[in-house]
């Protein structure tokens, strides 16, 4: 054996090892979030700005007022639509895309999932084109004489959630995707060979498997659905406010930072505490059936 | 799972796949109309509109500003993230799961929140509207990215190699350089152009804590839309469209796309 420094024998390596992450991490995350949430708590009046006064008035302001309980519903009801409907369409699309052979996989693979690799903001302005006034959809439907006039679609909830399920559908595809590569082909043949339909054989066997996948990429969806910004901004405007273009506005505009800090801290809680309240109702239900 | 889609997967298939680039297609047959308007290049196709891109100073200066941005902070937080998933994945130590969870909490938290939070404490700090408050802010909600697949690279790596060349006689720092290092490469590269790619296209957070002097591109186009939609940001997103069609290509020819954002799909060959 030689004699030289080995790095596991130094009790403090580790640490050492760490150390960047933990400096940068205490630093620039948990340093600026606790900085938030003590914003949060502070007044503020349009003349002299933040006062260091601290109290739980932004908060009651939040819960006593029915127009950012609009904003709040508004915001659970466009993330619960975009969530269903990932589902609705993700689920097959993943299970089709896994049956796909080469070189017709890898094809669409990159179709379905190539998209999270452009931004956004270019993704939500091709919605923005279909859903104008002017634009393809409304083109479409009056030279097939549909409608008379344009309809509105521009700064619609649906409109919204459309475009929200096309940027976030690829994390849905993605998780199941990856709970059906787990999956033993065989099970799915033997259900077939022992005389299963092949639609109980999907209804029985296949999409009680899936649902791990489905659920996970449902947490996800629903998350970055009630926290998006750009596609509801761009899509909804200034007409149907969400959380996060609220917190925008408050910001930016309105310059009531400590109430902005507020709307924020409570989408996170809110964001947090459905993500971990599923996952925890996830494991406890899954824990039975494996049981 | 090999069995074939029959008529109606295909067809759901087909209108998923229509779903999926009617936007995409939408924004690149606008960014060469001839008019002066929105509308779709019925009269023959004209560049006038990526020449105008050309010579609009704004956004050719935010389009280098975010190349900037996300070199200097995909490499800043490779150099964060490689010890510290060195440390996670080689070593048991008090804290270990508390430092896991540290680094992969920014993909939990709303970017809008991660905005709001950088705004106020980096002009508490005297970073606001820099590029290092900008390249801070983003190691840390890139830097789950790089940590993750270099940590999945040490996973399949035996750790019997370390000890074979730390008894023949190489140094712990020898030992990394030749040995480990080499063989993370694809984790650190893979990992590295994802967090260019988010960093890149990140604008909820950054929204907030770009300044008209120093802006991202994505930041500038979202700027530009709610004000007008006009052939302009058709252009300017038909070339961002372009990028990632390349980048995609480049990553899919290295690594595989499907191995990079799910995981090895061909694993299950043993059936």
């Amino acid at each position: 054996m030689s004699d030289t420094l080995d790095f596991r024998r130094i009790p403090w390596s580790p640490f050492l090892l760490a150390l960047p992450a933990v400096v940068v991490f205490f630093g620039f995350l948990l340093a600026p979030l606790l900085s938030t949430a003590i914003l949060s708590l502070q007044a503020f009046s349009l003349y002299t700005g933040i006062q260091n006064v601290y109290n739980l008035a932004n908060y009651i302001e939040i819960f006593s007022d029915n127009y950012f309980f609009e904003i709040f519903a508004r915001t659970a009801r466009i993330a619960v639509l975009t969530t269903v409907l990932a589902i609705v369409v993700g689920a097959p699309e993943a299970y089709i895309l896994m049956r796909m052979r080469a070189p017709w996989r890898g094809l669409f693979l990159l179709v379905a999932l190539g998209p999270l690799l452009i931004s956004v903001v270019s993704r939500t302005l091709g919605w923005a084109l279909l859903f104008g006034s002017n634009g393809l959809i409304n083109e479409t439907l009056m030279a097939l004489g549909l409608v008379e006039s344009p309809v509105a679609l521009m700064y619609t909830e649906f409109a919204v959630v459309i475009a929200l399920t096309h940027v976030l559908m690829p994390f849905m595809i993605i998780s199941v995707m990856v709970t059906l590569q787990r999956l033993n082909p065989q099970i799915e043949n033997a259900s077939l060979s022992l005389g299963a339909s092949g639609f109980t054989t999907l209804r029985r066997v296949v999409i009680p498997q899936m649902v791990p996948g489905i659920l996970a990429g449902s947490i996800i969806v629903f998350a970055m659905a009630a926290s998006a910004f750009a596609t509801p901004q761009i899509i909804g405007g200034r007409r149907l406010k969400v959380i996060a273009t609220l917190v925008y506005d408050e910001f930016l505009y309105s310059l009531n930072w400590p109430l902005g800090a507020a709307l924020a801290m409570l989408l996170f809680a809110a964001v947090i505490g459905v993500t971990v309240g599923c996952n925890a109702l996830a494991e406890r239900y899954f824990a039975r059936i494996y049981r | 799972m090999r069995g074939r889609n029959g008529f109606w997967a295909l067809a759901f298939h087909t209108l998923f796949v229509i779903f999926v680039l009617a936007p995409i297609a939408v924004v690149c047959l606008i960014a060469f109309t001839p008019e002066s308007y929105l509308a779709m290049p019925t009269n023959g196709f004209s560049l006038r509109w990526f020449e105008a891109l050309l010579d609009n100073r704004d956004f050719v200066t935010s389009f280098q500003t975010s190349l900037m941005l996300g070199l200097l902070s995909a490499s800043a937080a490779a150099l964060v993230a490689i010890p510290a998933s060195i440390a996670i994945v080689r070593y048991r130590f008090p804290g270990r799961l508390f430092l896991l969870t540290l680094c992969m909490s920014p993909l939990m938290i709303p970017s809008i929140v991660l905005g709001v939070a950088f705004l106020r404490y980096l002009s508490q700090i005297g970073l606001g509207s820099t590029m290092p408050g900008l390249i801070l802010s983003h190691v840390i909600i890139i830097l789950p990215f790089i940590l993750r697949t270099v940590m999945n690279s040490f996973g399949s790596l035996d750790p019997a190699l370390d000890n074979a060349a730390a008894s023949l006689g190489s140094s712990p720092w020898t030992t990394f350089r030749r040995v480990t290092f080499p063989l993370i490469v694809p984790g650190v590269v893979s990992g590295w152009i994802l967090a260019f790619i988010t960093s890149f296209d990140e604008v909820t957070m950054t929204i907030f804590i770009a300044s008209p002097g120093l802006t991202t591109l994505p930041v500038r186009l979202m700027l530009y839309i709610e004000d007008s939609i006009d052939p302009l940001v058709a252009a300017v997103s038909a070339v961002l469209i372009a990028l990632a069609v390349l980048t995609m290509l480049i990553i899919d020819r290295l690594f595989g796309l499907d191995k990079i954002l799910i995981g090895n799909i061909d694993s299950d060959k043993n059936s």
